[in-house]
């Protein structure tokens, strides 16, 4: 288990003040001057020591995201942009982070805005997290009032402004490019790649989109070196994350814990087990919605990493856990993830609009067991249909619950179907 | 309705618009629809208008039906008149598996509205919402601008009595907890957790 | 320039081709739904879908830019796979209603469903219904055949300039409609029905009246206005049924005006279809052999100089020559073309053309408008101008009232006399034209048609001849708003005087005898005294004081010339015939001229044509951009102070086919606006 020593949110849960007084006396603003004057190159090749992947859910190296950047500005400024559209269902870290430790992400909006020579950071939050924008706002306040931001940012000669841009209600826009969109005042419809947001963002400048936990995690990378940090968990897949762990569980809760912490021992150890104990689990979406399900024999060994969950299939995707019991129907379950997909779905491209609806529309058939066996192949070819063919990635995260579903609980699905032609027939 | 009233922003909403305009770059203050729509919404009393869509779409050079667009996209904005607590449910899997089935049964058996619906005095619109991010503290349910978690069926009655009877009620857990930490003690941070405590 | 690989084939590209372009460079045919050459890239429909080599996912061929060394395969398994699932995606909420869908038979989805299409259905769930939306008297709708391609969203937007449609709502509740359902306020909305490639947007006025594959086409030219827009005409038996946009890349590209595709019904009313001849003061029909005896009888002791004739707006050559010989064989050649009383001078023909060419809006930076509204008066040009201001970066000044054009325009205020301050280096434009590399000056009809009319068009043409010459760049351009104009000019009709003149003469019962072709945009009470012989196509002004009508064809019904506004010869095409005795225009005189014992010298269009290639050097050239010389034109003068009012003031109705237009009428409606008289003198 991780040692407090090496948690870098050490007020996760709020006990503390979230204020600029107590924030550095936890330690962030400490020498960001200093870190800033290493220069651009030093930070940047030092994220990617450090081995960080991002913690939005794709697992690209930020690092060398940053590096995408123009070096030299062609007359157009560059953007940083914040990923705080939290609405992965499972996952609510960013939520804590915003409310109970803003100054690590505003710290971390700064140094990475000057890796990336940008003139301002937009940090898009979803409209509903009001209350956290509220406390954003606050602290950007204080930060201003410290000269930590502003003209002079922390005295380093660089001016740099961070903005809070509140959404309202669309999953969609934790898609960086329909993100973008929106930032525009605009429907969040994602953008075709290319071009890329580093060449083309927001307003048409270089932009990045990074989720809150990549950016909010920097100071503290750079203040203990990227050997710290790459020191924890396995290669690739390094560092500590912020689990979410929802559901069947006795003490559901938000914990940061090492990379590759095992998913049993994450469960027990912070969430009060299973809820009926550890053989009552039916399975586990160990990354969010969006990632397949696991049943329970591979539960019981898999690793909370990046590569660890590839390998089962799955994914880390936000490390949200939901866990489920023998009580669930699991049906039912991913049919209200699907039923999710199609209300989130932005209508743009022909494959999510169409197909989130239709899978939505058999899974809810059978859920009832209203439905032929040979639905469920369709229906796996549906999701195969839509999988790779959408603008954005939403369309993939409607097919893989699904696919899980059936990888895994088959029998459950046809068990289902023949006991309702069985009644149907009596 | 009442949609016949020309729209205007009073003094206070307008400071804040021009606030939220200054934060974009010169001629990109399209950007603040999504800010003014919601600013709008709420001098308005919670729902839009086509004169307020029409209003905006001047204020910010945008053609009306890009307004429209943004404004039918996005859930939180309302087209019709809504409660003066809006009630939204999340229903989505993980609040599902924590029992949301049966907050829902309890605000409709305490409303006596159904989905989508406005009780006829005004007072509260109930509304099934899409997963609300805040997971760990399933099942949850927005009220206006403020979280209410940790549901049961008795704690959300109680929270629409108290809120229909004027009372204060105190948003986040409803149970024994500190925001998302675990319920009983910690499992980690005990120093900060006591030296928090402590201040 | 990019080389990839497509099917094997190996293709070098200009930088900025995408993939799907340059498979078909190579004849691959990839199906697209939402890709439109002309409209920006949206890249929604994923029906364009081929394999990159190196790619895990396939591609959207439409949004891809061809990449060096790529290699494109479109016929594999997997892109056959994936838009076998696109084209189900798109039916499976499509309805079965291809049998009473007015775009079955020329539907893109019907003919990629067959091609790409899986061929059985699925979806056991039931159809997702969507309202339709009111769009005005030109667009029918039926929303729930929707494919959500975004076409019409984006021609309006970005084509027509009138960003009133969009997409409301989201994911399977997406809907397309107009701002609050109201009449899309474009001169070309029609167009929207050619994009959409299924049977949403379909054509109000053809709806259920006809199948695609029962009618005849003819492609012809346009002449409600003086672009000359190229046309298919649908003819089913006689009647006209729809009109439909032939592509030219220099004239209209694939687009045409409203009044342009939906004027047809206005050829089928208040059409003239027997000779009349006036008898107690009523009009009587008539046999063709007596109307040309009463007009021989009118004829009879009447010198030259008391004959005229007045061509009207939608002349074409082969007529106007034919009035004109006719005439000169009576010893009169006073025969006027100019109807509105411009001053557009016959002299020069660079005078009076559009010298860059429309499609040479494109290559300019600076425009300057003088007593034109493009919109109204060549809403095709108008559609050019606005693709230069947001493309290829041309700024726009204008001279006259300030109208919405939907391009960003300087506006000057719309006193004529600022011209002189143009010429004289004193205004803003002056060093805007002259700091240009290729400038523009652009002369209306509404400026020209002033008292000082002449004085104007001189100092526009010195304007021309200080800011806006360079090698191989004549920037002097006239908007002529009819499509007759610049042919009557090439035959030199013009008199002393003008169309004033004429009417002023007839009321003073100096004139007996005037012909009318076709001109109804005079007022015809001045000529009360004078026995008037009208040769049209319609009962409209024209014929109220008429003596003798005879019957002409409309454009539809005859083959003929016409130059348009940049001096293109371009020939129409014979659709059906003239309504009952009616016959085309130049024949009539034909045998008129024998009646009257002075025998045209042409028997045939060949001979005719002949004769006038004679007078008007580069007639046979058609279809070509033929550059005029330059020279001094328009009279020296005083510029009066004052407004310039505008050439047209209602766009539904400036000829009499429109004004016989039900549609027209409709449109017309639709805007708040009141029908007008189908008599009222307007244009």
């Amino acid at each position: 288990m991780l040692d407090d020593k090496d948690r870098i949110f050490t007020n996760l849960y709020g006990h503390q003040s979230a204020g600029i007084e107590a924030a550095m006396k936890r330690g962030d603003w400490d020498g960001t001057k200093e870190l800033i004057e290493k220069g651009k190159d030093w930070i940047i090749n030092e994220m990617k020591e450090s081995g960080l992947r991002g913690r939005g859910g794709a697992g690209f190296p930020t690092g060398l995201k940053w590096s995408f950047m123009p070096k030299e500005s062609d007359g157009r400024p560059s953007y940083l942009v914040v990923n705080a559209d939290e609405g992965e269902p499972g996952t609510c870290k960013d939520r804590d982070l915003m409310r109970h430790d803003p100054h690590k992400l505003i710290e971390g909006c700064l140094i990475a805005g000057f890796a990336m020579n940008a003139v301002a950071a937009y940090i898009y939050i979803r409209g509903e997290f009001y209350r956290e924008a509220e406390a954003l706002e606050r602290a950007i306040e204080e930060a201003y009032d410290k000269g930590f931001l502003g003209e002079n940012a922390c005295g380093t000669g660089y001016k740099y402004d961070v903005y809070v841009h509140r959404g309202a209600g669309a999953y969609i826009c934790g898609e960086e490019t329909a993100l973008i969109e929106s930032l525009e005042g605009k429907k969040g419809q994602p953008r075709l790649k290319p071009p890329f947001p580093a060449n083309v963002g927001v307003w048409g400048c270089p932009t990045t989109v990074n989720n809150v936990e990549s950016i909010a995690v920097a100071p503290t990378i750079l203040r203990r070196g990227a050997a710290w940090f790459s020191g924890l968990g396995r290669p690739n897949n390094t560092g500590t994350k912020v689990f979410c762990i929802s559901g069947h569980v006795n003490n559901p809760c938000n914990v940061e814990e090492e990379m590759g912490i095992p998913l049993k021992e994450l469960i027990e150890k912070h969430a009060g087990g299973v809820r009926g104990g550890w053989d009552n689990l039916l399975a586990v979406i160990p990354g969010g919605s969006s990632v397949p399900v696991l049943p329970k024999d591979i539960c019981d060994d898999v690793l909370m990493d990046f590569d660890s969950l590839r390998d089962v299939q799955s994914g880390l995707g936000t490390a949200a856990v939901i866990v489920m019991d023998k009580s669930t129907d699991i049906v039912k379950a991913i049919a209200r993830l699907s039923e999710f997909y199609k209300h989130e779905s932005c209508g743009q491209c022909t494959p999510c609009r169409e197909g989130t609806g239709w899978m939505w529309r058999v899974m809810e058939r059978l859920v009832t067991g209203e439905a032929d066996k040979s639905e469920i192949d369709m229906l796996l070819e549906v999701t195969k249909q839509v999988e790779g063919h959408t603008i954005c990635a939403l369309g993939d995260a409607a097919a893989w619950p699904i696919q899980g579903l059936m990888r895994h609980f088959r029998g459950e699905v046809e068990a289902r179907i023949d006991a309702y032609h069985t009644k149907a027939a009596e | 309705m009442t949609e016949t009233a020309a729209f205007t922003w009073t003094a206070e909403s307008e400071a804040a618009a021009q606030k939220h305009i200054a934060k974009y770059p010169e001629g990109r203050q399209q950007s603040a629809v999504m800010p003014l729509l919601d600013l709008a919404q709420r001098q308005n009393g919670g729902h839009l208008t086509i004169e307020i869509m029409e209003f905006i779409a001047d204020y910010l050079d945008m053609a009306p039906i890009k307004v429209q667009e943004v404004a039918t996209f996005y859930t939180m904005y309302n087209h019709k008149p809504v409660g003066k607590h809006h009630v939204q449910v999340c229903g989505t899997t993980p609040c599902w598996l924590r029992g949301s089935d049966e907050i829902i049964t309890a605000c409709k058996k305490k409303l006596g509205v159904g989905m989508g619906e406005t009780t006829a005095d005004g007072q509260f619109t109930l509304s099934e919402v899409e997963c609300a991010g805040a997971c760990v503290n399933a099942p949850v349910v927005a009220i206006n601008d403020d979280y209410y978690e940790d549901l049961n069926a008795e704690s959300i009655t109680q929270i629409l009595d108290d809120l229909a009877s004027g009372k204060d009620v105190k948003p986040g857990p409803q149970i024994d907890r500190q925001t998302s930490a675990p319920a009983g003690e910690v499992t980690t941070l005990k120093e900060f957790v006591a030296e928090g405590e402590g201040a | 320039m990019p080389t990839l690989t497509i099917d094997g084939t190996e293709v070098t590209v200009e930088p900025g081709t995408t993939v799907l372009q340059a498979c078909e460079e190579v004849g691959v045919e990839v199906p697209r739904f939402c890709y439109h050459e002309r409209l920006s890239i949206a890249g929604n429909c994923r029906m364009c879908l081929v394999d990159m080599e190196k790619s895990p996912k396939p591609i959207a061929s439409c949004a891809m830019p061809a990449g060096d060394g790529m290699v494109i395969h479109t016929n594999t398994e997997r892109v056959k796979k994936a838009r076998e699932g696109v084209m189900e995606f798109l039916l499976i909420n499509h309805p079965l209603d291809c049998p009473i869908c007015d775009q079955g038979g020329e539907c893109d989805l019907q003919d990629q469903a067959m091609a790409f299409g899986r061929g059985h259905n699925r979806f056991d769930e039931n159809k997702r219904a969507v309202e339709d939306k009111e769009m005005g008297p030109l667009i029918s709708t039926t929303m729930t055949r929707c494919i959500h391609c975004m076409r019409c969203v984006r021609f309006s937007e970005e084509v027509a300039g009138v960003p009133d449609m969009g997409a409301l709502y989201r994911g399977e509740n997406m809907q397309i409609t107009t701002y609050l359902e109201k009449t899309l306020d474009s001169e070309m909305s029609g167009n929207v029905v050619d994009l959409c490639p299924v049977g949403a947007l379909t054509s109000k006025p053809y709806a259920f009246t006809a199948r695609s594959w029962e009618l005849s086409h003819t492609e012809t030219i346009d002449v409600m206005d003086a672009v000359g827009s190229n046309i298919r005409v649908d003819t089913r038996g006689a009647a006209v049924m729809r009109i439909l946009p032939r592509l030219h890349e220099e004239i209209n590209e694939e687009w045409i005006s409203d009044k342009t595709r939906y004027v047809f019904d206005g050829l089928k009313s208040r059409r003239l279809d027997v000779p009349y001849v006036r008898k107690k003061k009523k009009l009587t029909p008539s046999s063709w052999a007596d109307a040309f005896k009463a007009v021989k009888s009118k004829l009879k002791g009447v010198k030259g100089d008391e004959i005229a004739a007045i061509v009207g707006d939608q002349a074409d050559m082969e007529s106007m020559t034919a009035l004109k010989d006719l005439l000169a064989s009576l010893g009169s050649s006073r025969i006027e073309c100019r109807q509105d009383g411009s001053a557009a001078d016959a002299s020069v023909r660079a005078g009076y053309i559009m010298n860059s060419g429309i499609a040479g809006v494109e290559e300019a930076d600076y425009l300057l408008l003088v007593g034109t509204n493009p919109r109204l008066e060549a809403p095709i040009l108008n559609a050019r101008i606005r693709k230069a201001a947001r493309h290829f970066g041309l700024k726009v000044g204008n001279i006259g009232n300030a109208e919405d054009l939907t391009y960003r325009v300087d506006e000057f205020g719309d006193d004529a006399s600022i011209l002189q301050a143009v010429l004289d280096g004193k205004h803003e434009a002056s060093e805007a034209l002259k700091s240009a590399k290729k400038p523009i000056i652009m002369i209306g009809q509404a400026a020209l048609s002033r008292e000082d009319g002449s004085a104007i068009l001189k100092a526009a043409r010195d304007i021309a001849d200080k800011y806006c010459m360079r090698d191989g760049w004549n920037g002097f351009n006239m908007l002529h708003t009819a499509a007759a104009r610049v042919g009557g000019l090439d035959l030199g009709l013009t008199t002393e005087g003008g169309v004033d003149a004429i009417l002023d003469d007839a009321e003073a019962g100096k004139l007996k005898v005037v012909v009318l072709l076709g001109a109804d945009e005079i007022d015809t009470s001045a000529l009360k005294k004078s026995t008037v012989v009208y040769v049209g196509t319609h009962g409209d002004e024209g014929v109220r004081h008429a003596d003798i009508i005879l019957p002409g064809a409309a454009y539809t019904e005859k083959f003929a010339t016409y130059a348009n506004t940049e001096g293109r010869f371009q020939r129409t095409g014979k659709a059906a015939f003239a309504p009952g005795d009616a016959r085309e225009d130049w024949s009539i005189f034909r045998a008129l001229s024998d009646v009257l014992g002075n025998t045209l010298a042409y028997d045939n269009l060949q001979q005719l044509r002949a004769r006038i290639a004679k007078d008007v050097p580069g007639f046979e050239n058609l279809d070509q951009l033929q550059s005029a010389d330059w020279g001094d034109f328009g009279a020296k003068g005083e510029i009066g102070a004052g407004g310039i009012a505008p050439a047209i003031d209602n766009f539904y109705h400036t000829n009499p086919i429109a004004r016989a237009s039900q549609i027209m009428a409709d449109c017309i409606d639709a805007r708040g606006g009141l029908v007008e008289e189908a008599t009222g003198t307007n244009g």
